[in-house]
């Protein structure tokens, strides 16, 4: 598979995504899985500047891309002040000993 | 019309007036510190927004902003709905023991900021708009969330709600990549219009919808993308639990419906709508429609805490509306409208009287409610009741006539269709039976001498008694609502 093939780009971000899931579903430290996330959403964005460099002709995908890392980073922004008030309140940021909501 | 950065300024007002009263929040935040008067600024905002709002109707509907949003009455109709419910969480916050506990300048500020969220994704027709929208409401959506101070359950909730949301979005925008790779283009008309011409490969569509899907899903909350829904309305503030499920899920019904109608669908006609390349993405929706509203009312059986059950049950109700997505035509669609301002009605009624009680006894649990009409709350109490027998879908109440609309798009269809509205059917006996139990608990059960007294302050009936009268009045004489929905279902195509 040559680098200047779109599928090879489709393959390592499929494969990032996977990892993304992965890593959000078996981690249990909270930053962990906020990593996690960020890897699905650079899975994405790999996605998009690919197409956008491949097949639309245009400028649109990488353009989404910048928004995407905007976002992450506010996303991170909020979710490790969220992290930060669960350490305060638990003690640890084991995503399974927060565990006062059930039933 | 196609207006280009500067002429769309002019039918922009709406969301103009909203930051304009976010700025200003900060900064009498900054130098006033009086509670009161900033949700009173909070309030008037809002008042102008619906004001301006209900003035763009008379305008001609149209592409803003080079195609990134719409200006249509469907946009218009979620935008109102997005300030009611706005106008009646700030009215609830008002008199809410837990809002007092927390910095209320940024309180309203977020609040408002997740509105104009709600505003941009109700009108969006770009994906990337789409997904910026949608982020600007789970952001502050999830800070609202944790908003409590030293309080481990809201904390925990908003852990929570980030991680499904982040999850959640990041599949979502994972699916729009494909769609932009096939059809070249981010917006939703160009994305129509390559859907209909070339033939694409089904499976690689219908993963991405799939995708896509659970972006939007977990928004209108439908399984599988419902597990965060219970703990967040538990653990948020009840004033903020209200506003969500109701706005929230009426934006993601929003954006789905503008995504999946005139986006990547055709409209016939007949009113009916056929679906582009042969992907049957509803047919994914029927089966979810009946899993979600199943799960959502058995599990609302056996909840202690009023706030889960009401999640429970907000999920079923969202499977309801789903019904109205997957007959695919005019019918259903304006029935999800009418269920929604009616559904907005009752359910934030039922929180409002959770959040009065609760200001007076401390918790939700079902037990305090013990012979609560005895113990000087009779007025909430049967309150409560006219909304909970509304939700379950008896005469003469509004909710009556929403599933009733429902119910007739669904059978129109025919088919399999007609299990759909079986299984529907079926689960509006279920949650008679949990939905009865409180009113039961409330009346039939004598107060226990250790129970105390509940006083509820007359000015706490202010928004009561109306939201109890609509809720009768919509049962009985609801032809002006359904004008105005089946008007709100004009989307701009070109």
């Amino acid at each position: 598979m040559s680098p200047n093939e779109l599928s090879s780009y489709l393959i390592i971000s499929a494969i990032l995504f996977s990892l993304g899931l992965f890593t959000v579903l078996t981690r249990r430290n909270a930053i962990s899985v906020l990593m996690g996330v960020e890897l699905i959403l650079n899975s994405a964005n790999i996605n998009y500047v690919a197409f956008s460099h491949f097949s639309s002709g245009n400028a649109d995908g990488q353009i989404y891309a910048i928004f995407v890392i905007m976002l992450a980073a506010a996303e991170a922004a909020v979710g490790l002040a969220i992290v930060l008030a669960i350490f305060q309140l638990f003690h640890t940021i084991d995503v399974e000993a927060a565990e006062t909501l059930k039933e | 019309m196609d207006l280009k950065n500067v002429a769309s300024l002019s039918f922009f007002y709406p969301e103009f007036i909203l930051s304009a009263t976010i700025l200003l929040l900060i900064v009498v935040d900054l130098v006033a510190r009086s509670p009161r008067g900033i949700a009173m600024i909070a309030l008037i905002g809002c008042f102008g927004a619906l004001i301006a709002t209900l003035d763009l109707y008379s305008a001609q509907p149209g592409w803003l902003f080079h195609r990134m949003m719409i200006l249509d009455n469907f946009s218009l109709f979620f935008k109102v709905v997005a300030l009611a419910a706005t106008i009646l969480c700030i009215w609830m916050s008002l008199s809410s023991n837990e809002i007092k506990q927390v910095h209320e300048g940024e309180y309203y500020t977020l609040l408002l900021t997740c509105t104009l969220g709600m505003f941009f994704m109700a009108s969006s027709s770009n994906l990337l708009m789409a997904y910026l929208s949608l982020e600007l409401v789970s952001l502050t959506s999830y800070v609202l969330t944790g908003f409590l101070p030293h309080n481990r359950r809201s904390s925990e909730a908003a852990l929570k709600y980030l991680i499904y949301g982040g999850v959640a979005s990041g599949t979502m925008i994972y699916g729009m990549s494909w769609i932009f790779g096939m059809t070249g283009s981010l917006d939703y008309a160009a994305i129509q219009a390559a859907l209909s011409q070339s033939p694409f490969n089904k499976a690689s569509l219908f993963m991405a919808f799939i995708f896509i899907l659970a972006g939007f899903g977990y928004k209108i909350v439908f399984v599988p993308f419902h597990m965060w829904s219970p703990d967040v309305y538990q653990g948020a503030p009840t004033p903020f639990t209200a506003f969500l499920s109701v706005a929230s899920n009426a934006a993601g019904i929003a954006i789905m419906i503008r995504f999946f109608f005139p986006g990547v669908s055709r409209a016939l006609p007949s009113g009916d709508w056929a679906f582009l390349s042969g992907v049957e993405w509803p047919q994914v929706l029927l089966f979810l429609s009946m899993i979600t509203m199943t799960l959502g009312n058995l599990c609302a059986l056996n909840q202690r805490n009023l706030k889960r059950m009401l999640a429970y049950s907000g999920i079923a109700h969202a499977g309801y509306m789903m019904m109205g997505l997957a007959v695919l035509n005019n019918d259903g669609l304006s029935a999800i409208l009418f269920y929604l301002v009616v559904y907005l009605i009752m359910n934030v009624g039922a929180f409002l009287v959770v959040a009065m009680i609760a200001n007076v006894t401390g918790n939700e649990d079902i037990e305090t409610y013990r012979g609560l009409a005895w113990r000087g709350a009779i007025v909430p109490a049967v309150c409560l009741a006219v909304f909970l027998f509304s939700l379950t879908g008896l005469p003469p109440f509004a909710g009556f006539v929403g599933k009733f609309f429902l119910f007739s798009a669904v059978l129109k269809q025919g088919g399999a269709f007609g299990a759909l509205a079986l299984v529907a059917a079926i689960n509006s006996v279920i949650s008679l039976y949990y939905y009865a139990k409180i009113v039961k608990t409330m009346f039939l059960d004598m107060p226990n001498p250790e129970d105390k007294t509940v006083s509820i302050a007359v000015n706490n009936f202010t928004l009561l008694i109306p939201l109890t009268v609509l809720t009768i009045f919509f049962g009985v004489y609801f032809s002006p609502l359904v004008r105005y929905t089946s008007q709100s279902l004009r989307f701009f195509v070109k």
